[in-house]
């Protein structure tokens, strides 16, 4: 799979979060650490409802952790 | 490594030991100097009837001492849930498991056409599965491996 158009701030959030775990994260949002790991290297895009809980566990808005670059999708086209 | 890629390869060298044993036990207990046992079919039913509990405790078995080892080796236990991405990569290697058994079984019925033996499109039927369980732990360990 290509690099999706779905890119992701987890990254700087876990630093945020007090430099938080992929282990940690992944516990907390029940998936394992290495789909953290593929979603955080935008190799998988979760789905809208893991988004969702990752997005609650840093306690902020979807949109800030998840930003869709509509210019790659359609490139692809 | 991560363990859904070990597990998949576990199952992976499982599978081909247990099919390659179980071809040259059969082979040699009931073919060898009874080559005419081939063309009956009661034989390659009961062969595959009895292959399919060997294989699923052989495999259970082979798991569990292989997670034991994995556990005191490296203090980690076997997968502990199945998350979204696992299930779409299980579904992802079951079609692609599904489309080389069809080939297999298109291939099997090609050679039935063609005036080949039964017994070929048996065993052409009955190896089709294997590579595709193959090609399912394949494309298993492909996709972990690759990030998706």
């Amino acid at each position: 799979m290509s690099k999706c158009s779905i890119s992701n701030n987890i990254r700087k959030f876990r630093f945020l979060a007090d430099e938080m775990t992929q282990q940690q994260l992944a516990d907390k949002t029940g998936v394992t650490r290495q789909t953290i790991m593929a979603i955080e290297n935008g190799k998988y895009s979760p789905t809208l409802e893991l988004a969702f809980r990752i997005a609650g566990v840093f306690q902020t808005q979807l949109e800030e952790v998840f930003s869709f670059d509509d210019k790659i999708q359609r490139g692809k086209k | 490594m991560y363990d859904r890629e070990k597990q998949s390869l576990v199952s992976l060298i499982t599978m081909v030991l247990i099919l390659g044993s179980y071809s040259l036990y059969v082979y040699h207990k009931y073919i060898a100097g009874n080559v005419d046992i081939i063309n009956d079919f009661k034989f390659w039913g009961k062969a595959y009837l009895i292959l399919i509990p060997v294989s699923i405790a052989a495999q259970i078995i082979i798991h569990i001492i292989f997670f034991t080892i994995n556990k005191i080796v490296t203090n980690e236990g076997a997968p502990a849930i199945t998350d979204e991405r696992d299930k779409l990569i299980e579904l992802k290697a079951i079609r692609i498991a599904h489309w080389t058994f069809i080939a297999g079984f298109i291939l099997s019925m090609g050679s039935l056409a063609m005036g080949v033996q039964p017994w070929v499109m048996l065993i052409a039927l009955i190896y089709s599965g294997f590579i595709a369980a193959i090609a399912s732990e394949t494309a298993k360990i492909y996709f972990y491996w690759k990030g998706f």
